[in-house]
């Protein structure tokens, strides 16, 4: 990262959150995504989230762009431009506005009257597209076009860029290019003429892009699954997962076809329900496949017997939680965190989980390779943690890389090890790190075959009702688990810090918890220490970190904290005290300000002295 | 009947010693037990490895029963009603694998009956045994959703909802072979395994196999008693093998006579040979027809050899899914670079 010059007072260069209000079902997500990639183009940093409702059209949504200098791709708390393109909810949107934001709207809403603090552009959507297209069907796909062109002149786009993307955006569709382009141009036309600038946002090149990509986390983990190897897919929609199987489909059908014979290298299915989807992914696993589905909270709910028997009867399978807001039903298209204590112990009796979070993008791709590996090499379900946020959101990323190590398939006897072995059982801890040998079926030699149950078993896999026998097995489970511990990705230290008050947090959290600590550091003079969780189980370096520090914020995105008490349950009982929740769960995604503001008002009742100190040194 | 070329060996050169499963811990008496026996028949006298074959059930008496037959087989004992599922997911991982899928009328046709209907409208390469006795044996005896309307338990309940035909559900639902025996009905019975195994499709065979603990009392249907005064066979099956090739025969008679495993005999009426097993409709009307008459019909309702199983659907490579090679599964650095070019 290039050093990035302080801005002119005031003026907010490549600094600022764009909100536009629209309907759903619209067109105006082509808009946003032309913005969204001139700014890319311009080699700013830049995010896109789109808050939608749980519906097809007709209903409000609003989508954020945000430009950051700092590289601050998480969302920020208020907008500083607004697009209202939506008559529904266009008095409440600017009632929503911080004083001196800008308000480009569509002439007719009148909203000037409202507020005397706000710089207001008025747009007359409706004039303009009639110049561009005699079809009505053509003028309302175009007409949220306009708002790009208007933007383009109030925030000083690059023309040529605002050209190249809507060129890319309708790729495959030149007759549209050229409509959209002639909207963009009307609506700069206009501006040009008739707007005078008086907000404080503008865009600026900076040459911070290179050689960065902007992708979706679960187009980014369906990658994960391609270059896993991934060969059993097995999946039933739900919001805001399905993109991730869907993807999967896409990218198998173009890569995974061998060449030769035409045939599929793989085998997708959508299954009735997510207890089918389940089952045929641990069923694929048990004959030796790489398996996974996708899902979120009430699929994971309704998965939960079936990962009790994954984790007994000890069989690979991947599942991806894409995140939303529970309990029930919920707000299922919003983003949470809330599924971590039920996966941690999914279904009934003693069981543990292997959970991974993916705190980006690239770690939505590295940790689904990951995630098949462990699976494979611990033989049993592993939960890969995503979110809304992460999962269905535009993010920038350095370009991923290819995976540097082989497919980990884990201990796997074949014939020839049997007849060197002699004796086989399916249970049995000769390692002594709690991983037992498998064969797969189909393996021809007379002793391959076992009896995979979800029923009590003894070290060869036959049913027993011993109390040895249970006990022996739940002990090596348990120790299979610590062996786990060093095999996961570790935690990543993100920030050193320089004193007593540490931050751990995981996922999408973990944008937002970078811009907190800067905020934290240049508003407070507190330099916190940063641990990025990135699996359960821990390793020791959690431990390491939360002795170190007297007071460790738990960021997380759910009412209960949910991490927090799984933490808990895994440090030694002295450590837990110096744990504090700060916890987001409106269903938004997370904001840096949410964190540094709750953890300062932490620290102010904790401890006074510590922040009166770096309050003294700071001036 | 097949004619074994020698006795002590099957075509492929293993003995019935190779077949045998563990030692049943089912009732004495069980049909079940009866079940097992012929699966085990059916599979030496037909030439099956049963190291290609996987065995997979539910949770219930009947899915016990797995772990009685073939222990060369790898066996799968899976949740309560979900064994489709499994199976799905294992014959695409491995489409060479021959699946044998034992369920109980419990768990399939109460909390199983989603992934039941699920897998015959895929017409999933497998054959699905019901083992169907009217109760819920495991858990002592309560009604299945196949118990018959006013049919009794042991305490005297009445059952006062109509039962579940699995048979004519299977038939709506896509399967490709669909046919009802009698667990005590050891000719008709082998025979028709026999044939389920050869089939390329969903075979659904419903065995009535009558509790002796819980359900075999007076006022039960499902009892030896009530089912050898009303079972129907709807055709004397026999099965031929022959080189590659494996055909139903049905031989039209006026009466047969069938022992059952109990040493009791009974005579059979037979439908005349114009009953079409090509046909959907035929198959329903004679189902629907033995339920008014209270009769438990036998014999083979359906087979539509033509229809692509799910397998052949997915167009699956040659070789298993399940051990491809890295450089089959995982798409070169260049796939990724080209990838990489066109989101950045």
């Amino acid at each position: 990262m290039e050093a990035v010059a302080p801005p002119v007072i005031g003026e907010l260069v490549n600094d600022f959150s764009l909100q536009v209000a629209s309907v759903n079902g619209s067109g105006s997500q082509s808009s946003n995504l032309v913005v969204l990639r001139t700014m890319f183009q311009m080699g700013i940093p830049v995010s896109g989230k789109n808050l939608f409702p749980s519906n097809i059209a007709g209903l409000p949504t609003w989508y954020t762009i945000r430009a950051s200098r700092r590289h601050y791709i998480g969302r920020k708390q208020d907008a500083d431009f607004l697009v209202a393109l939506n008559p529904e909810t266009a008095q409440e949107d600017v009632a929503g506005l911080i004083p001196g934001a800008a308000v480009v709207y569509d002439q007719p809403l009148q909203l000037e009257k409202q507020r005397t603090d706000l710089i207001f552009y008025p747009v007359p959507f409706d004039k303009l597209v009639t110049g561009i297209a005699a079809d009505a069907k053509l003028r309302k796909l175009v007409r949220t076009m306009i708002y790009v062109g208007v933007l383009a002149h109030l925030l000083q786009m690059d023309i040529a860029e605002v050209e190249t993307a809507v060129r890319r955006q309708f790729r495959r569709k030149p007759k549209a290019a050229d409509l959209n382009w002639a909207a963009v141009r009307a609506g700069l036309d206009y501006a040009r003429q008739n707007l005078v600038k008086r907000d404080r946002c503008r865009l600026e090149r900076m040459h911070e892009t290179a050689g960065q990509i902007i992708i979706d986390g679960n187009t980014a983990a369906a990658l994960g699954c391609m270059f896993a190897g991934v060969t059993v897919a097995a999946w039933y929609p739900i919001t805001p997962s399905s993109s991730l199987c869907e993807s999967l489909i896409d990218l198998l059908r173009k890569h995974r076809i061998d060449p030769a014979t035409g045939k599929a290298t793989f085998a997708v299915i959508q299954a009735e329900d997510e207890l089918a989807a389940v089952g045929m992914v641990l069923g694929a696993g048990w004959m030796g496949a790489r398996a996974m589905t996708s899902t979120s909270g009430p699929g994971i709910s309704l998965m939960a017997e079936f990962a009790g028997l994954g984790y007994y009867a000890e069989i690979p399978a991947v599942i991806f939680d894409i995140q939303r807001v529970g309990p029930s039903t919920g707000l299922p298209t919003r983003t949470a965190q809330g599924d971590i204590g039920c996966i941690a112990q999914l279904s009934h009796g003693d069981t543990r989980h292997l959970m991974l979070f993916p705190g980006s993008v690239a770690e939505c791709y590295e940790h689904a390779i990951a995630a098949f590996d462990l699976a494979e090499q611990l033989q049993t379900p592993v939960f890969v943690l995503s979110d809304l946020d992460l999962g269905m959101n535009n993010w920038i990323s350095p370009a991923f890389q290819y995976p540097a190590r082989p497919l980990q398939r884990g201990k796997v006897l074949t014939a020839d090890d049997l007849n060197r072995l002699g004796e086989f059982a399916r249970y049995r801890d000769v390692d002594g790190d709690g991983i037992p040998w498998r064969t797969l079926p189909g393996t021809a030699h007379r002793n391959a075959a076992y009896f995979t149950r979800g029923s009590g078993h003894n070290d060869r896999a036959q049913y027993s009702e011993r109390p040895h026998d249970y006990a022996g097995n739940m002990d090596r489970l348990r120790r299979k688990f610590e062996t786990a511990r060093a095999l996961v990705p570790p935690a990543v230290r993100e920030r050193a810090g320089a004193g007593r008050v540490g931050v751990i947090a995981f996922g999408s959290s973990h944008y937002p918890v970078l811009e907190a600590l800067d905020q934290l550091q240049e508003e407070a003079g507190i330099a916190a220490g940063y641990l990025r969780l990135r699996a359960f189980p821990f390793g020791p370096e959690v431990a390491a970190f939360v002795g170190a520090h007297e007071v460790i914020f738990v960021v997380e995105q759910n009412r209960d904290g949910q991490m927090l008490d799984v933490l808990k349950t895994d440090l030694a009982p002295e450590m837990a005290p110096r744990l504090q929740p700060v916890r987001c769960y409106d269903g938004l995604p997370i904001a840096a300000r949410a964190i540094s503001r709750e953890i300062e008002a932490h620290l102010a009742l904790l401890a006074p002295g510590m922040l009166a100190r770096n309050a003294a040194k700071q001036t | 009947m097949a004619t074994l070329v020698n006795p002590k060996h099957n075509r492929i050169g293993l003995e019935p010693a190779d077949y045998k499963g563990g030692r049943t811990t089912l009732c004495a008496g069980c049909g079940h037990n009866a079940i097992s026996e012929r699966i085990i028949d059916a599979c030496y006298e037909s030439g099956i490895d049963p190291q290609r074959v996987i065995k997979l059930s539910g949770i219930g008496c009947s899915s016990k029963s797995p772990a009685y037959f073939l222990n060369r087989a790898f066996g799968f004992n899976a949740v309560h009603g979900r064994m489709p599922s499994i199976a799905t997911g294992a014959l695409a991982a491995n489409a060479g694998m021959l699946g044998i899928g034992v369920s109980g009328d419990g768990d399939t046709v109460s909390i199983g009956i989603g992934q039941f209907i699920h897998s015959m409208r895929r017409n999933l390469p497998m054959v699905y045994i019901i083992e169907d006795n009217g109760v819920y044996g495991l858990t002592k005896g309560q009604f299945s959703a196949t118990a018959d309307l006013g049919s009794t338990l042991k305490t005297g309940v009445s059952n006062d909802l109509p039962p579940l035909d699995t048979c004519a559900l299977a038939i709506l639902a896509g399967a490709t072979f669909v046919a009802r025996s009698f667990s005590g009905d050891k000719r008709q019975l082998l025979a028709i395994l026999k044939a389920a195994l050869a089939h390329r499709g969903t075979a659904m065979l419903d065995v009535i196999s009558p509790c002796v603990t819980f359900n075999d009392h007076e006022g039960s249907t499902k009892s030896y008693k009530y089912v050898k005064e009303h079972e129907e066979a709807l055709q004397e099956v026999d099965f031929i093998p022959a080189a590659g090739d494996i055909q139903v025969e049905y031989e039209p008679g006026t009466a047969v006579e069938v022992t059952l495993h109990d040493g009791s005999r009974l005579l059979l009426r037979k439908l005349g040979h114009d009953f079409d097993p090509a046909s959907k409709t035929a198959a329903l009307d004679v189902l629907t027809r033995a339920h008014a008459n209270g009769e438990v019909l036998t014999g083979v309702f359906y087979v539509d050899a033509a229809k692509p199983d799910f397998n052949s659907l997915l167009n699956l490579v040659d070789e298993p899914l399940a051990t491809l090679p890295e450089d089959r599964v995982r798409p070169p650095q260049s796939v990724l670079a080209g990838i990489m070019q066109e989101l950045s």
